[in-house]
């Protein structure tokens, strides 16, 4: 079971769609956080929602920064707070899949090669949403956005997602995890061994989105509940360079019954859903699901 | 007003912001078949559920998460009405 706290740390009234995905991301990791934390975000979908000026739903202290620098700015509160003694403190940032596995990707390397004693999540809804569902290097093969739109000429996007949380593990870091919205227990355990890591550690969270994705805001925890039950998402944690899976669905459901309820897959033909299959097939062995 | 570096001093108030005017649907939530299994409270992207499952229609935004996530089906979503 999650605790449920008395205190939500995310206030309502935020500008978040109805069933926003990255609300729910961001209220439990500051569930398992608590108070004593700072919170930095880069430009994106969370920042724009929660931080209409002259208002914030953070009920803790929160710096947004630019798009591409939320490691570094979170490595300059880390160092700021730690040379005021004050190293009990929680220094989470946050940053969408445009904000972590594109342009804010040399940032974070350095934060996360200097050592900074902090706790990195991605966010990732698979586009730069805030902007309007242009592709990102996390978007999967053969979704469909606006910068790789399905018609006569494509079939959408045709690169394979890349596979940050592996980034991050080449660094050596002591912590990396990958974690769903749809997983709560699962999710605010990592979120809460990363805070207690000493150094840096990463977690790369799958968000669905309801506006970006195409499905009806009462299926953002299903969609993310297929991902995972497919093995088109998996549950991992690589603790001191030890990789182990911390959610084994029962029996691996076909790759489809996650993709035919989402927009951006349903032009997808046969052939290409079977690509799709066999892709996830192998990732699964790769890693001994 | 606009304040240097654009701080804002006054944590959590975009709850002067009452979201519950975008809802179209209604969740109503019945605490006499509920388990209290708290998933609805979890999964609330807008987090006006509480403890006691009290559901706050200043915030709810009528997504439905609550009610297709209820394992018991005590939520219901009803289509709310014009005034
Ligand atoms: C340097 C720079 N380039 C472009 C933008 C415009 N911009 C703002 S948010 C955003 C997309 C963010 O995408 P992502 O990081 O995936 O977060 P999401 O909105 O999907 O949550 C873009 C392109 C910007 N703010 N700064
Ligand atoms: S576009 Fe997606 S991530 Fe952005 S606020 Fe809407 S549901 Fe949330
Ligand atoms: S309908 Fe959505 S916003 Fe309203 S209480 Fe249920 S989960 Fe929360
Ligand atoms: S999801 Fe349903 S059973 Fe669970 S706490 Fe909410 S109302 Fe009760
Ligand atoms: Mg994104």
């Amino acid at each position: 079971m999650v605790d449920i706290p008395d205190k939500n740390l995310l206030a309502p009234g935020h500008r978040g769609c109805a069933g926003c995905g990255a609300s729910i991301a961001v209220k439990l990791a500051l569930n398992a956080l608590g108070e004593n934390t700072v919170a930095v975000s880069a430009t994106g979908c969370l920042e724009v929602m929660t931080t209409p000026y002259p208002e914030t739903a953070w009920e803790i202290p929160f710096i947004h920064v630019a798009f591409e620098n939320s490691g570094a700015v979170a490595s300059g509160v880390e160092s700021a707070l730690r040379i005021q003694g004050k190293d009990d403190v929680n220094v989470v940032a946050f940053g969408g899949d445009g904000g972590t596995v594109d342009i804010g990707l040399q940032s974070l390397s350095g934060a996360m090669e200097r050592g900074h004693n902090m706790t990195y999540i991605c966010y990732d809804n698979e586009a730069y949403m805030n902007t309007g569902i242009q592709r990102s290097g996390a978007t999967p093969f053969g979704a469909s956005t606006t910068t790789s739109p399905s018609g006569v000429a494509s079939f959408g996007e045709d690169k394979p997602k890349k596979n940050m949380p592996m980034i991050m593990a080449a660094h050596g870091i002591p912590y990396v995890a990958t974690a769903s919205i749809a997983y709560p227990e699962d999710y605010v355990n990592k979120v809460k061994k990363a805070a207690e890591t000493k150094g840096p550690a990463y977690i790369h969270l799958q968000q669905p989105c309801t506006t970006g994705w195409g499905f009806p805001s009462e299926r953002t925890i299903e969609m993310g509940r297929l991902a995972v039950e497919t093995g088109s998402w998996i549950l991992y944690e690589i603790v001191d360079g030890k990789f182990e899976i911390t959610y084994r669905p029962e029996e691996r459901k076909p790759v489809k019954e996650y993709l035919a309820p989402q927009k951006r897959f349903r032009h997808l033909d046969d052939e290409l859903v079977e690509k799709i299959q066999k892709y996830v097939d192998a990732e699964c062995k790769e890693l001994g699901l | 007003m606009v304040n240097i570096g654009c701080v804002i001093k006054t944590p959590g108030n975009t709850k002067n912001n009452k979201t519950g005017s975008w809802r179209t649907f209604k969740p109503i939530l019945d605490k006499e078949s509920c388990i209290d299994c708290d998933n609805c409270i979890l999964f609330c992207p807008d987090s006006c559920i509480n403890k006691q499952h009290d559901i706050d229609y200043d915030y709810c935004k009528g997504c439905g998460i609550c009610a297709y996530e209820c394992p018991s089906d005590s939520i219901e979503m009803i289509q709310e009405e014009s005034d």
